[in-house]
C-alpha cells in the first residue's frame, strides 16, 4: 500500500484546511505545522484513517526558538506508518508564557514518558497527562534546563563565551 | 510552623500495605538484579508483584544540552555513552546523520566495514543480554563462556579505533585511518571460532527444561501494546512484528545483504531470548557477506585498499598526523576542524539506525553554526521501559527480574 507525501498532504489539507501550514519536505520527510487547538484531532485522524494509519509514535520532543515571538516553544512529533513505511513530522508551536499542549498519551502509551521528558526539559505542559512530573531531573528543580537562556558555560567566566561556539548571545 | 510534618509519599500505596499485608520493596537503584542504575519501587504480596513504579534518571548526564555546545565531531563521544553495549552502532548512526545533512555518500568499502563493525557490536550487545538472562535464571556458566567472545569483538574494535567499550569510532564520511591487516585477520579468526561457541551456548540453554520453564510466559506483551508503547528492535520483533530499520530504511548498503528478520510470537522472555539468538546468527552471516564483498572490491580494483573515507568529505576529515606535522595546509585544516570552523549547512534531519535495542534516532536541527542547534536522541530503551510495569504486574517477582534483563534496558541509553 504505497503512501506518498502528496497523498498525505492532500488528505490532511482536505480535512483540516487552514489549521495545518508550513508544509515542507526536508530530506524527504514530510513536515508541517499544526495549530495547537487541532493537534488532538489531527493525531486521532492520522491514527484512525484506514489509509493514513500513522499508528506508531517514533519520537516526541521539544525545541526552543527564542526568536520566534509568540511561538517560542515547539513540540515535534515523528509519526510512522509501518505498513506503508512512511514517516511524518508534525510541529506544534506554543508561546512560552502559556506553553500548553493537549496530551497524546491517551492515543499512544509511548507518549507518556516522552511528554514527561519534554516537560522536564522545556516546561511544556501537556494538558490531560496522567502524571506530568519530572522524569530525569530531580523533583526539586525549579527551572527548565533545555531552554536556550541557560548557558552551558559558567556565566562568571569571561574567557569562554557563546561567540566561541559560532553564535552570539541567544537571549 | 506546625509540629506535624507531612511525609511525602512517593507511591500511592494500597491499603493493605499500611496494615503490613503487602510489602514495599526497593529493587534498585544498585541491586545486582537490575544490571544498571535504575530503581523499581514494588508492592508485593508474597511473591506476586501488585504494582511497580520505575524511577529513572540516576545517571542522567544532560547529553542533549552538552551537544548544543560541542562541534559536530565531539558529539560522537556522547553517543558512545548511550547504549554502551553497542557503542559503534550509535557512532555510525551519528555520522550517518551528519552525512545525510551534508549530502555525502560514503564509498562502498566504508559501507561494508561499517556494516561489519555494527553487526559485531550487535552480536556483543545480544551476547550480553542473553547471557545475563541466563545468569538471572541461575546459570552462570554460559555468561562466562560467551564473554570471552565479547572480549574478542572488543579487540577487533581496538584494531579499528584504539578503544574498546566507548569507541568513538569513525568520522564523518568514513573512518579515521585505514584498516590494518590485523583487523581483517582478527575478524577471520572470529568467524572460524565463534559458531562453535554460539552452538554450545544454544545447546546449553535453548531446549534446557529449567531455562524454558523459567522463561516461557514470563513478562509477556502483545504486539498491539508493544507498538502502542513504541517498542522497536528485538523486543518488538519478539511479539511478531517484523520491523527492522535495516530493511525498512536501508543505510550503509544494507539492501545489498541477504539476511532474515527473526520474529517471535507471544513476546515473552523466551521469545526475546530466541529472537536475539536468531539475530546473532543473522549478524554473523552479514559479517561473512561483508568480508566477501570487500575482498571482491579489492580484487576488482586494488586501489580500493586505500579507500577509508569519502573524498567529498575531505573538508570534514582530519588530515593524517604526519601531514599535520610537516605540511602547512594540513595543519591549517586540522586547526580549523578542531576549532569547529567547518561549515555545516542549516537544516533539519531525522535519521535512524537499527541499534542493539531498536531504532536509535537522531533528530538534528542545524542553524549553520558550529554546534547543533538542537539534537535529540531517540533512545529505544527510554521509550519501551515505560511498559515494564504493565509487563510484570500480576506476575512473580522472579519473573519481573528476568523480564527486566530480557528487555536489555541499558541505563546509559535510558537516562541519556
Amino acid at each position: 500500500m504505497p503512501l506518498d507525501n502528496a497523498t498525505i498532504q492532500q488528505k490532511l489539507t482536505a480535512k483540516f484546511a487552514d489549521a495545518i501550514s508550513e508544509w515542507e519536505t526536508p530530506y524527504n520527510l514530510l513536515s508541517c505545522k499544526v495549530a495547537v487547538s487541532t493537534i488532538t484531532d489531527v493525531l486521532a485522524y492520522l491514527y484512525n484513517d484506514s489509509e493514513l494509519s500513522f499508528q506508531f509514535l517514533t519520537d516526541l520532543t521539544g525545541v526552543h526558538f527564542p526568536e520566534r515571538a509568540g511561538e517560542e516553544l515547539c513540540v515535534v512529533y515523528h509519526l510512522h506508518n509501518m505498513r506503508a513505511n512512511s514517516r511524518l513530522r508534525l510541529k506544534v508551536y506554543v508561546p512560552i508564557d502559556n506553553p500548553c499542549v493537549p496530551t497524546a498519551s491517551s492515543l499512544f502509551s509511548a507518549a507518556n514518558w516522552m511528554e514527561r521528558e519534554t516537560y522536564d526539559f522545556f516546561g511544556i505542559i501537556f494538558e490531560g497527562h496522567p502524571n506530568l512530573t519530572r522524569i530525569l531531573n530531580v523533583n526539586e528543580m525549579d527551572y527548565f534546563p533545555m531552554r536556550k537562556e541557560y548557558e552551558m558555560e559558567d556565566p562568571t567566566r569571561t574567557d569562554k563565551d557563546d561567540e566561541m561556539f559560532g553564535r552570539g548571545s541567544l537571549v | 510552623m506546625s509540629e506535624v510534618q507531612t511525609i511525602q509519599q512517593h507511591l500511592p500505596l494500597p491499603d493493605e500495605s499500611l496494615q503490613k499485608q503487602t510489602t514495599t520493596l526497593n529493587l534498585g537503584p544498585t541491586h545486582p538484579a537490575t544490571h544498571g542504575v535504575f530503581q523499581n519501587i514494588m508492592e508485593i504480596d508474597g511473591e506476586r508483584v501488585l504494582q511497580t513504579v520505575p524511577t529513572i534518571g540516576y545517571i542522567h548526564r544532560a547529553f542533549e544540552k552538552i551537544a548544543e555546545r560541542r562541534p559536530y565531531y565531539q558529539v560522537t563521544t556522547l553517543t558512545d555513552r548511550l547504549n554502551y553495549c553497542s557503542a559503534p552502532i550509535n557512532n555510525m548512526g551519528w555520522h550517518l546523520t551528519i552525512e545525510k545533512l551534508i549530502g555525502i555518500t560514503p564509498p562502498k568499502r566504508v559501507d561494508y566495514v561499517r556494516v561489519m563493525v555494527m553487526e559485531l557490536a550487535r552480536i556483543a550487545d545480544h551476547l550480553v543480554c542473553n547471557s545475563v538472562i541466563a545468569v538471572d535464571t541461575g546459570a552462570l556458566t554460559t555468561f562466562t563462556y560467551v564473554f570471552q567472545y565479547r572480549e574478542k569483538i572488543y579487540e577487533i574494535f581496538e584494531e579499528v579505533c584504539g578503544s574498546r567499550l566507548t569507541t568513538n569510532m569513525g568520522r564523518v564520511g568514513g573512518f579515521e585511518r585505514n584498516f590494518s591487516d590485523v583487523f581483517f585477520a582478527k575478524i577471520n579468526e572470529f568467524i572460524v571460532q565463534f559458531p562453535k561457541v554460539m552452538e554450545e551456548f544454544e545447546t546449553l540453554l535453548n531446549r534446557n527444561r529449567i531455562f524454558m520453564d523459567r522463561c516461557i510466559g514470563a513478562g509477556p506483551i502483545s504486539a498491539e501494546r508493544a507498538l502502542n508503547y513504541g517498542f522497536t528492535g528485538p523486543n518488538l520483533r519478539a511479539t511478531g512484528v517484523d520491523y527492522d530499520v535495516r530493511v525498512a530504511a536501508p543505510y550503509c548498503s544494507y539492501d545489498e545483504f541477504d539476511f532474515q528478520i527473526p520474529i517471535g510470537s507471544v513476546g515473552d522472555v523466551y521469545d526475546r531470548y530466541m529472537v536475539r539468538n536468531g539475530e546473532i546468527w543473522q549478524s554473523f552471516s552479514i559479517i561473512k557477506q561483508a568480508l566477501e564483498k570487500i575482498a571482491r572490491l579489492e580484487k576488482e580494483d586494488p586501489k580500493q585498499k586505500n579507500v577509508f573515507y569519502a573524498p567529498e568529505a575531505d573538508k570534514y576529515h582530519l588530515p593524517a598526523k604526519p601531514d599535520v606535522y610537516t605540511k602547512m595546509e594540513a595543519l591549517i585544516y586540522h586547526f580549523k576542524m578542531i576549532m569547529g570552523e567547518i561549515d555545516v549547512p542549516a537544516g533539519e534531519v531525522y535519521h535512524s539506525v537499527e541499534g542493539g535495542n531498536g531504532e536509535v534516532g537522531y533528530y538534528l536541527i542545524s542553524d549553520g553554526g558550529r554546534t547543533p542547534y538542537r539534537l535529540h536522541f531517540r533512545r529505544p530503551c527510554f521509550i519501551y521501559y515505560q511498559a515494564y510495569p504493565e509487563m510484570v504486574e500480576g506476575g512473580l517477582l522472579s519473573d519481573a527480574v528476568i523480564a527486566l534483563s530480557s528487555l536489555n534496558v541499558i541505563a546509559g541509553e535510558l537516562d541519556a
